[in-house]
């Protein structure tokens, strides 16, 4: 049940930052993608002002043997760089350019009565299953 | 760059950062939403419901900004629907084949210094610089 709860304050948190970041407006998103235009560079922030918290909090947190709630942590850290990775984080890198919306904000908009992000999130479950689709053959 | 917003993308960040550190320290799992929501209808039980909370709470936290703040986004209207569709649809088969999205790879992996994560951030940055070169200054494609 605390598992339940956590999970949920995490996603609340997240949910929050995304909104205040604006990462949550496809236009800010496509504005730090699009160097050659009117850059905005907001996103590169983002991500420094999240690693900032999240590099040494994971530091702190991997010196534990489990953490609080459950029996082990479930992190796969592989070294190999292989094609699926880079092919599938390309595909993902076009589909970003398209529409602005990664899936974080995607999923976190279907609260703000917000059409497109029901379009998109249909989209994201169609590509899942394509994957899936792929993988199993 | 006069729409830069530094202070608010630094917070916000922050806020993401935190959210990531929670969820590992207490459940051991990684914030990545692409597979937090993929795992949506491939798992059951406990690995179920804690992704359910997580989402919920995704959107509880978004919907609770937009309502308080004091300027609320105003977003985008008629943006083209084909665009909308395949990109949509490459996000979800990019995800799945790269295992991570700009929050597993770009936050959780690369705080956790893995080298696939890096990799996967810097190749997922540059074809979406590309793809928004593409239509924004060649093709001329809306915005």
């Amino acid at each position: 049940m605390m598992k339940l709860v956590l999970a949920l304050i995490a996603g609340i948190i997240f949910g929050l930052g995304l909104s205040v970041s604006q990462m949550i407006n496809p236009d800010k998103v496509l504005g730090f993608l699009d160097i050659s235009g009117n850059w905005d560079p907001s996103l590169a922030l983002v991500m420094a002002g999240a690693l900032a918290v999240a590099i040494p909090g994971f530091k702190w947190v991997r010196r534990h043997d489990k953490p609080l709630l459950g029996s082990r942590f479930h992190i796969t850290v592989k070294s190999l760089l292989d094609k699926p990775l880079i092919s599938g984080a390309a595909l993902f890198g076009i589909g970003w350019g398209m529409t602005g919306y990664c899936p974080g904000p995607a999923f976190a908009s279907l609260s703000l009565g917000n059409q497109e992000a029901v379009i998109m999130v249909v989209s994201i479950y169609a590509g899942f299953w394509a994957a899936g689709f792929l993988n199993r053959n | 760059m006069q729409n830069f917003t530094p202070i608010s993308a630094l917070l916000g960040g922050a806020l993401i950062g935190f959210s990531a550190f929670l969820l590992l320290w207490f459940n051991g799992r990684i914030a990545g939403v692409s597979s937090i929501m993929s795992g949506l209808f491939t798992t059951q039980g406990a690995n179920r419901h804690w992704r359910i909370a997580f989402l919920i709470g995704l959107m509880l936290g978004a919907a609770s900004w937009q309502f308080f703040a004091t300027e609320a986004i105003t977003f985008r209207q008629n943006y083209p629907l084909p665009l909308m569709i395949v990109g949509g649809f490459l996000v979800g088969l990019g995800t799945r084949l790269g295992s991570g999205c700009t929050s597993g790879h770009g936050i959780c992996g690369n705080a956790l210094l893995s080298p696939r994560s890096m990799a996967a951030t810097l190749t997922f940055m540059a074809s979406g610089l590309l793809t928004v070169y593409l239509i924004r200054h060649i093709f001329h494609i809306n915005a």
